[in-house]
């Protein structure tokens, strides 16, 4: 069995969520064994986790703030009661905290970071990505059994799967907790950068803070989220939770848009992995054309607000 | 207030990256090496700012062999008291954790900072191994800290935001950016850093549960397509039946 942990937020399952149920029930499929899945009580559109490989689902009633160590006494129990081959979870922000612990408690191996998997002499094999997208690595476990952490936006999302997912409930209880929630902030009606299709990133070339609106246009019209170098995060222009590089965050979109960014190699570290990259800078010797997948040399003053009417108009 | 700090050796970001011809080893050779920026621009710097308001003692802790012992001594000449080096290859992250926390166990201590990953590996696991090996909380990707007697109010890193937790010392946390600003060593820091302990430990077995297969370098890139800067149209036309995001 694979046993793959889901995350609800205020209701909805996470898309990161969609990610880790695909790559579990890939791997089940492939290693000829089911898909099961745990998750929180409270979200709404559980049913839907069938068309993503889910065969069957527990529930377990969980507060709304858990700290790490809970977290991981409740994964504990699930593995425990059900002993599965395999367990899948994200390595976004709770996956981090929780992934090495996991694999202390259960004494286990964890790869983290996955990307990919494939069969290798009738066992499965890991590839994550290292040397901050310079390299990949396989790794492989020394035994049947194994955790594995899932790059966010590290797999692709596929709902083909028809499975009418059996729904039960687990009676999962954490400790005490040790840490105390005393606020949350979230910035509202925005995709999280990490788990935005698109991003639209702009750096020094932009000159001054003033001239941000026009990039900010290019994203509305994308559906894009905004992230930005380190100089122009350093300087105060844009939030430091928009710098993407080395760091920064790292991020994995579809598309990444670097507009009057160089390239310098601490931010291809944040965003080398992005499946693909236009770059648009008046210098035809930016390092960042090299790591490009479409580029336009020429001054962003000029391109971005023709771009945008004449993508406005195509919509 | 006893603060440890976990520093780890990676090759400087700028470091080619090569693999031996079966792909199982990374090739060394040319190769500049760093302390993990994490650890000494975030974790190092903010312990030593702990230590400067409440006082208390400021240690470093490394697996690693005697190559490393020049990156311990950065880290002493930036400011930490005492450095105690495992004695053994850091082949994998259960290994360094597991070490550490033996360690830890004979010598307590009320902070224990990693880095929230290091830039080789990129794994983000030592953290959250230490605080299971230890029954610690961990604290992942924490990028701003208060601490009052055995206190701790931290602000960590989530998707879209962040939380503010409170809790007490004893526990673990990963640094991220905002935790502190880089400090360079000055020639004091250098000329004490010389006759500050560094204390070699020994190594022990520790049982892995992974193995790796080998390493792969991406595949190059088939080359930039160049764009006309005056061809708007052609831009339009790459957005919408190309990367088809419109």
């Amino acid at each position: 069995m694979v046993l793959v942990f889901l995350e609800q937020v205020n209701g909805q399952i996470k898309k990161s969520s969609f990610e880790v149920a695909s790559f579990a029930a890939d791997l089940a499929y492939e290693i000829g064994t089911k898909t099961i899945g745990i998750i929180a009580k409270g979200s709404e559109n559980i049913a839907v986790l069938g068309s993503y490989g889910i065969d069957e689902i527990f529930e377990f009633p969980a507060a709304d703030y858990l700290d790490s160590q809970q977290w991981v006494q409740i994964l504990t129990q699930a593995y425990t009661q059900l002993n599965p081959d395999y367990l899948v979870l994200s390595n976004n922000s709770l996956g981090k905290s929780i992934g090495g612990s996991l694999s202390v408690k259960l004494n286990n191996g964890l790869i983290s970071n996955a990307i990919q998997f494939k069969l290798e002499h009738s066992k499965p094999i890991f590839k994550k990505s290292v040397f901050s997208g310079k390299a990949f690595a396989w790794y492989g476990f020394s035994g049947n059994k194994g955790i594995i952490s899932i790059m966010p936006h590290g797999y692709g999302v596929f709902s083909n799967k028809n499975k009418n997912t059996v729904i039960s409930s687990m009676d999962l209880k954490p400790l005490e907790p040790k840490a105390k929630l005393r606020e949350r902030n979230l910035i509202k009606g925005k995709t999280p950068l990490t788990e935005s299709d698109i991003v639209v990133s702009a750096g020094r070339g932009l000159k001054d803070p003033a001239n941000w609106p026009m990039i900010e246009e290019l994203a509305d019209i994308l559906n894009a989220a905004t992230a930005c170098s380190r100089p122009v995060a350093d300087a105060g222009w844009r939030p430091h939770h928009e710098h993407v590089g080395q760091t920064g965050i790292a991020i994995r979109p579809n598309v990444y848009i670097a507009i009057g960014i160089s390239g310098a190699i601490q931010h291809l570290a944040g965003v080398n992995n992005s499946k693909s990259i236009v770059v648009i800078n008046k210098d035809s010797e930016a390092p960042f054309f090299k790591a490009a997948d479409y580029g336009i040399c020429g001054d962003l003053f000029e391109i971005i607000p023709k771009l945008n009417e004449a993508l406005k108009k195509a919509k | 207030m006893k603060l440890l700090v976990c520093i780890s050796k990676t090759p400087d970001t700028t470091s080619k990256i090569r693999f031996d011809a079966e792909g199982k080893k990374f090739v060394e050779d040319g190769v500049q090496f760093i302390i993990n920026p994490y650890d000494e621009w975030y974790s190092l710097v903010k312990a030593i700012e702990i230590k400067e308001k409440l006082g208390g003692q400021v240690d470093v802790i490394h697996v690693g062999n005697a190559n490393s012992d020049i990156l311990i001594r950065k880290a002493l000449a930036i400011g930490a008291d005492a450095a105690f080096r495992i004695d053994d290859e850091a082949l994998n992250s259960t290994s360094v954790a597991s070490q550490i926390a033996a360690f830890i166990k004979e010598n307590p201590y009320d902070l224990i900072f990693v880095g929230k990953e290091t830039i080789d590996h990129n794994s983000s696991e030592v953290g959250s191994k230490l605080a299971a090996f230890l029954d610690i909380p961990f604290v992942s990707y924490c990028n701003h800290l208060d601490v009052e007697n055995d206190i701790a109010v931290c602000s960590t890193e989530i998707e879209g935001g962040n939380e503010i937790i409170e809790l007490k010392t004893p526990f673990v946390l990963s640094s991220a950016k905002g935790l502190a600003e880089q400090r360079i060593p000055n020639m004091k820091g250098i000329i004490d850093a010389k006759k500050k302990p560094l204390n070699v430990l020994q190594r022990m077995n520790v049982e892995n549960h992974i193995d790796l297969v080998r390493f792969e370098t991406p595949p190059v890139k088939s080359g930039v397509r160049m764009i006309d800067p005056l061809n708007i149209e052609e831009m339009v036309n790459v957005y919408k039946n190309e990367l088809k995001i419109i």
